[in-house]
């Protein structure tokens, strides 16, 4: 059923923002196009880097690399399979093409040709993808819940959700020096910095303890660890020590850091992602605790299995339960 | 014939024995699996054989070699021709054609890149190949390569939106290195291709696509050899289409007058005299 039109008067609402508008918060550290300048950078030293992508260059910070190096870039159009045919192809033959479109296209349209002409064949494309999780407005089509999820079930892939402009930086140069199949979301625009301020490095599979806590383990990736780190300052003021984990390769997992970290007595873990509860890191975690025998109360911030409304994001960050307030009031309220 | 290796063709054998052997290879194969697409590697026979033994560029004992030209089969069910093709050639020992399906074989029923010498794309999910011939075609030109990209499809792969994104790209990329191969034999999985998603007028709309388009008889070897040397020579920066008619079973009159389907029944038996047929009408 559709909803009745709001009512004239009451408190002001929040406009849906544009799809290119950047997810920072106001006042908060950016840097601008971090995948594209990294790429940049990573191309100058690597000439096999093509960069490719279906009609969303500027969308997703490639036009950078196009404006770099114009002649290794190839626009495919709007044909997403074509898209990641094509670049199997440019890959068979020894190049390493970095393609770029949304989450929702890479995922949900094109997966069989991800699937067989890259993951199966073993090709060395990279693919990254903006708009993940809960990170558009424009509702379900350009919401990419379950991207995590089809992408882990798919054989022979790594799959990465990087948290802040830092973690892109580090990790382009990386994923291009890796040979195989490589799926990472991406933040485009003016992206927040936040891990600059704890010292992070990025490792290929590795899973970081970004900050210590007594009370609280939080596992987190991609947006949901900066989140986490919101909330951690917050409930700092209530003396709730929070400890964050933030694994942002998701396939291989680093089992054997979120083993040690969960095994700790004492702490609640939860795990938290900007993706749908189903098939993501949190049902991931949660099957390998139980494999290894550890028992913890284990809780879970993630997007519910539903199509999402259309809205401002502050305001469906707040409603679906990751934005820091959010996070906040539920981990107050799980600790009774 | 460039062969460009070491192990050039024997030079007393026509392309009509070439084709003879592509067929006697595939129906030995359908022999040892009791079924297979053996009426869809007839009907192919030809294109293959003027394919390895006139048109290619390759070296037998090394099949990962850069100057060859690659061979894509998208209709990975069609594996069975390519690897009676790849016997021929030499790519392939002939002694495999006993594990052809078979638990631990380089010959899966559908052909895959991983699994097969000389096969360079995992197929069989239909609508793949033009997409990466693409690709290997935008890359050859990138490697300064004079190397080109053959594709085989087939005419059920049209009602697939992908092959129409690739061939817009390909006329859009100029990619003059590429030369696809669409059978027509007038069935699919469900019926005759034309019944279930009419692609006619095909020359027509790719000439509109700004192909370089023939239409040939598919089992006629001198139209055949032709068309591959009119899509190699031609100076137009364009890709180009052979677009091949052709009767499923050819070489097995007992197979070409069946009743039609995707996957053509064949008894026990059957084997044997179509061996023997195919025999009968080489002497002929």
């Amino acid at each position: 059923m559709k909803p009745a039109a709001p009512a004239p008067g009451g408190k002001p609402r929040l406009t849906t923002s544009a799809m290119i508008a950047s997810i920072a918060a106001e006042g908060q550290a950016t840097r601008p196009a971090p995948f594209g300048h990294a790429l940049v950078a990573a191309a100058r030293e690597n000439p096999a880097i093509l960069g490719m992508t279906a009609d969303l260059g500027k969308y997703t910070d490639l036009h950078i690399f196009a404006k770099e190096f114009p002649d290794r870039f190839y626009q495919m159009g709007m044909a997403e399979q074509l898209l990641f045919g094509a670049a199997s192809g440019l890959a068979a033959e020894g190049f390493t093409p970095f393609c770029t479109s949304y989450a929702v296209f890479a995922s949900r349209r094109a997966y069989d040709f991800i699937h067989q002409t890259i993951a199966e064949e073993g090709r060395n494309v990279k693919i990254v993808c903006a708009l993940p999780g809960l990170t558009s407005g424009y509702g379900p089509s350009h919401q990419a819940a379950e991207d995590l999820a089809l992408f882990r079930a798919m054989p022979n892939i790594t799959v990465l959700d990087p948290c802040d402009a830092l973690e892109i930086e580090q990790a382009v140069p990386v994923i291009a020096a890796h040979r195989g199949p490589v799926y990472m979301r991406l933040l485009r625009g003016n992206v927040p910095l936040v891990l600059d301020e704890y010292g992070y490095r990025f490792e290929l599979g590795k899973a970081k303890l970004i900050r210590d806590g007594a009370e609280v383990l939080v596992i987190s990736t991609g947006l949901l660890t900066m989140r986490a780190l919101e909330a951690a300052k917050e409930l700092d003021k209530d003396r709730i020590g929070m400890a964050v984990l933030h694994v942002p390769t998701i396939k291989p997992l680093d089992v054997e850091t979120i083993r040690r970290e969960a095994a700790r007595k004492g702490r609640l873990v939860i795990v938290a992602e900007n993706h749908t509860e189903i098939g993501g890191l949190g049902e991931a975690v949660a099957r390998d605790l139980m494999l290894a025998g550890i028992h913890p109360t284990f809780r879970h911030i993630a997007l519910p299995d539903e199509f999402m409304a259309a809205g401002a994001l502050p305001t469906l960050h707040d409603r679906y339960g990751i934005s820091r307030d959010a996070i906040v009031q539920r981990i107050k309220g799980w600790l009774g | 014939m460039e062969t460009g290796g070491a192990m050039a063709p024997l030079p007393n054998k026509t392309l009509a024995d070439r084709a003879y052997f592509i067929r006697r290879n595939a129906v030995r194969m359908g022999e040892v699996q009791g079924q297979g697409y053996i009426a869809q590697a007839l009907d192919i026979a030809d294109v293959l054989a003027v394919a390895y033994f006139h048109a290619m560029r390759y070296r037998p004992d090394d099949p990962d070699w850069e100057g060859r030209d690659r061979f894509l089969l998208s209709n990975g069910h069609y594996a069975i021709a390519l690897y009676a093709a790849l016997i021929e050639a030499g790519i392939l020992p002939e002694s495999e054609i006993e594990s052809y399906g078979s638990d631990e074989s380089r010959l899966p029923m559908s052909g895959m890149a991983q699994y097969t010498p000389g096969m360079e794309m995992s197929g069989g999910s239909l609508g793949l190949g033009l997409s990466i011939a693409v690709g290997k075609c935008l890359g050859l030109k990138r490697k300064g390569s004079d190397s080109r990209v053959y594709t085989l499809f087939s005419d059920g792969e049209l009602d697939e939106g992908s092959v129409w994104e690739a061939i817009m790209s390909a006329a859009h990329y100029k990619l003059d290195n590429l030369i696809a191969i669409v059978d027509i034999n007038n069935m699919q999985a469900d019926g005759p291709s034309t019944q279930m998603m009419g692609f006619e007028p095909l020359k027509e709309k790719l000439d509109a696509f700004g192909w370089f388009t023939q239409r040939i008889d598919g089992n006629d070897l001198g139209a055949v050899i032709a068309a591959f040397d009119a899509a190699k020579s031609h100076p137009e920066p364009k890709p180009r289409m052979i677009i091949a008619d052709t009767l499923m079973g050819k070489g097995v009159p007992f197979l070409e007058a069946r009743d039609k389907s995707h996957f053509i029944r064949v008894d026990a038996h059957e084997w044997q005299l179509a061996l023997q047929a195919l025999e009968a009408g080489r002497t002929a």
